[in-house]
């Protein structure tokens, strides 16, 4: 479904990524870990097109595309879904509203017909009982005074009524208290799929305790420094990262 | 005095000699008085501090005609269906080039002893209610066109709503302007007296009935008495080629609560005043307003809420957006008179600039004499923020949309405020109209 190949990103002409190989495939959940500033947000930012990042070498590809040459409307079209670490308030527009217009331009663009706002609600309802959560944040402005974990909860939602085949979540259990996080954890593995792939990027192991990984893979400086499987996650908990950097590069 | 002033003063001269004429003796001395304190203060210039952004020269260099009689092509039942009021008719009076019309309004239903209609009527049948409130909120003082106004008084809207009396439906006051071959002028006057206890909505429509210059100098004044609550609602919505200058002046008794809604749409040049005193203890003010500029239109909001009284609250929101080559002022004037302890007061004015021609104006006043208070304001302008573009792209949504969608936000916020929902469907309707002009024509 995804495959990076010798991936060289920049931001203001600065080096972040070196060099990072990723291939992900359906159905499965990838993890990267790493310390602060090793590149992890700089991955997930770029797989979602963010303008401040530039691809100056190597490939991704998603389902066959170039996904470098795509603009951020066409690539959630094409089904990439990142859950930001930091939610961005819209003034003035409900949540309701919102997650509506992006569902009818992901539904347009795959020539299905657009919901109304009645059938639009049906959807949204039946949504949010498969997760497990009431409409609570709807009729407010999309993350205005919503607290983290709300936020949070609000970008899988998102994901839900998406339905992307690619999930990235950035640090998605930043700022959460145990609770919350079970909360994000659980939905999210409900919306596991054999269809849907995801990545999650997280700087502690505490996440990958409940939406347990298939692939972990450490960042370090920008580049891939080690993978493994779930027990990695555990390993780099109890020793921390420091006993993997320099020598990897090696 | 100066040629302007003197053409000002034969028409009032005209003015008094004719139509007014029948006017109550007092009325007469009010108009007297007004057109004195006009002459004195003449037409404000830039070089006055509450006039620094706003030049009133275009409106000083007309010559406007006296309000005549509706043309023989009057506006009809048609007119008013095509401009789409709030559906809510069935207090209904419309004055066309400021005066009343009969054959236009529709006044049914109201509750007992509520009475709604022309200010000229009420001045007649009761003369005495009408001369305890009128140019109280609004006195002539330091300005020029509350002045102009008063010198000119021919008619408006008033409504008067006695004690413990609560109005199910909103009151509807039409101003509309039928521009002729000549620039014309009116002089409009609303009267809203809520006594204690009393609950009503207005809603305070500018508006004009084909092409051509024409001057709407408006004054409102809106009396709340203790424990009473006004809602006001006020759409202005004047032609491209219109000057609009008003007052809306409040003040409001203990307990109570005044809700207003301005919203500035139209008009080539516009300045609006918005006065509010909080007169009694435990009283709520919300200014929640709106400004949607394009062309090369130019809008003034001067506020000033006067917590003259402790333990008050005030919200102010306003929000605007400025597209081509519009100019948009804002200022906020909040006044904390010593003694007004516990007042808690908070001002944001946001503004959304969509072209680089567009021009903000925004500054906060705060007069605070009072130690044991809670003032906060706020203001930002700038362009479309592009984290929250790239945020809305990254769910699909395309930059075309997206643009529309946030600038769409900034009214919404404003809109959702309000509390009457057919008004809020038709302004939803009118604020997407106009931001069709503006906002979304960019790729």
């Amino acid at each position: 479904m995804l495959e990076i190949k010798d991936l060289h990103v920049s931001v203001d002409g600065n080096e972040i990524l070196h060099g990072v190989d990723l291939t992900v495939r359906a159905g499965e959940v990838h993890a990267i870990m790493g310390p602060n500033g090793s590149g992890k947000s700089t991955l997930a930012q770029v797989l979602a097109g963010h303008p401040s990042y530039e691809v100056t070498e190597g490939t991704i590809r998603y389902e066959g595309k170039d996904l470098a040459e795509l603009d951020p409307e066409e690539r959630a079209q094409a089904g990439v879904f990142l859950a930001f670490q930091y939610p961005v308030e819209i003034r003035g527009v409900t949540n309701a509203y919102f997650l509506r217009s992006a569902l009818n331009a992901v539904r347009k663009a795959r020539g299905q017909e657009e919901l109304d706002p009645v059938d639009f609600l049906e959807v949204l309802d039946q949504k949010l009982k498969a997760i497990g959560w009431d409409d609570s944040l709807m009729q407010r402005p999309v993350n205005e005074g919503f607290s983290g974990g709300e936020k949070k909860r609000n970008e899988i939602l998102q994901l839900a009524v998406l339905e992307p085949k690619l999930a990235i979540l950035d640090e998605t259990d930043s700022g959460l208290d145990i609770d919350a996080l079970k909360t994000v954890a659980e939905a999210v593995n409900r919306l596991r799929s054999p269809d849907r792939a995801f990545v999650v990027v997280t700087h502690y192991q505490r996440l990958l305790n409940y939406i347990v990984p298939d692939v972990v893979h450490v960042l370090a400086d920008g580049r891939i420094v080690k993978r493994g499987g779930k027990e990695l996650a555990l390993e780099l908990e109890a020793r921390g990262y420091d006993w993997l950097r320099e020598p990897a590069a090696a | 005095m100066s040629p302007t002033l003197e053409r000002w003063r034969a028409d009032f001269e005209t003015v008094a000699g004719n139509g007014a004429g029948g006017a109550p003796p007092w009325l007469r001395a009010l108009r007297e008085g007004a057109m004195a304190r006009f002459a004195a203060l003449g037409f404000p210039t830039t070089k006055q501090e509450e006039w620094r952004f706003t030049s009133v020269q275009p409106i000083a260099e007309t010559v406007f005609a006296l309000p005549h009689a509706p043309r023989a092509d009057a506006p009809s039942a048609r007119t008013i269906a095509a401009l789409e009021l709030c559906e809510a008719r069935r207090h209904l009076v419309v004055f066309v080039n400021g005066r009343y019309s009969g054959a236009l309004s529709s006044i049914a239903g109201l509750p007992v002893g509520v009475r709604v209609g022309s200010l000229a009527e009420a001045v007649r049948a009761e003369g005495d209610l009408v001369r305890r409130h009128l140019g109280t909120a609004a006195p002539a003082g330091e300005r020029p066109f509350a002045a102009l106004n008063t010198a000119f008084l021919l008619d408006g809207g008033f409504v008067h709503v006695p004690a413990g009396v609560h109005m199910e439906e909103p009151v509807q006051f039409l101003y509309l302007s039928v521009p002729g071959t000549a620039p014309i002028v009116s002089h409009p006057r609303s009267l809203v007296i809520v006594d204690a206890g009393a609950r009503c909505a207005i809603v305070e429509t500018y508006a004009a009935y084909g092409e051509g210059a024409y001057f709407t100098n408006a004054v409102s004044e809106l009396v709340i008495g203790d424990g009473g609550r006004l809602d006001y609602y006020r759409i202005q919505r004047e032609g491209d080629r219109a000057y609009h200058v008003a007052t809306t002046a409040s003040v409001q008794g203990r307990d109570s609560v005044y809700n207003a809604h301005p919203i500035a749409l139209g008009g080539a040049l516009a300045r609006h005043d918005i006065h509010v005193v909080l007169n009694g203890e435990n009283g709520y003010s919300l200014l929640n307003g709106l400004y949607i500029l394009g062309g090369r239109q130019h809008a003034d909001h001067h506020t000033t809420i006067d917590h003259a009284q402790p333990h008050c609250e005030s919200h102010e929101y306003f929000n605007g957006v400025l597209d081509e080559r519009a100019h948009g002022v804002f200022n906020g004037r909040i006044i904390v008179r010593p003694g007004a302890q516990r007042t808690d007061s908070k001002q944001t004015n946001n503004n959304l600039v969509l072209s680089e021609e567009a021009r903000a104006d925004s500054q906060p006043q705060l007069e605070i004499y009072a130690d044991d208070v809670k003032c906060t304001h706020g203001a930002t302008l700038g362009p479309i923020d592009e984290k929250a573009m790239f945020y809305l792209k990254s769910r699909g949504i395309a930059a075309a949309e997206a643009r529309s969608l946030l600038t769409y936000g900034f009214g919404a916020e404003i809109i959702d405020r309000m509390e009457i929902a057919p008004l809020q469907a038709q302004l939803d309707r009118l604020v997407r109209h106009r931001l069709l002009g503006v906002g979304s024509r960019r790729p």
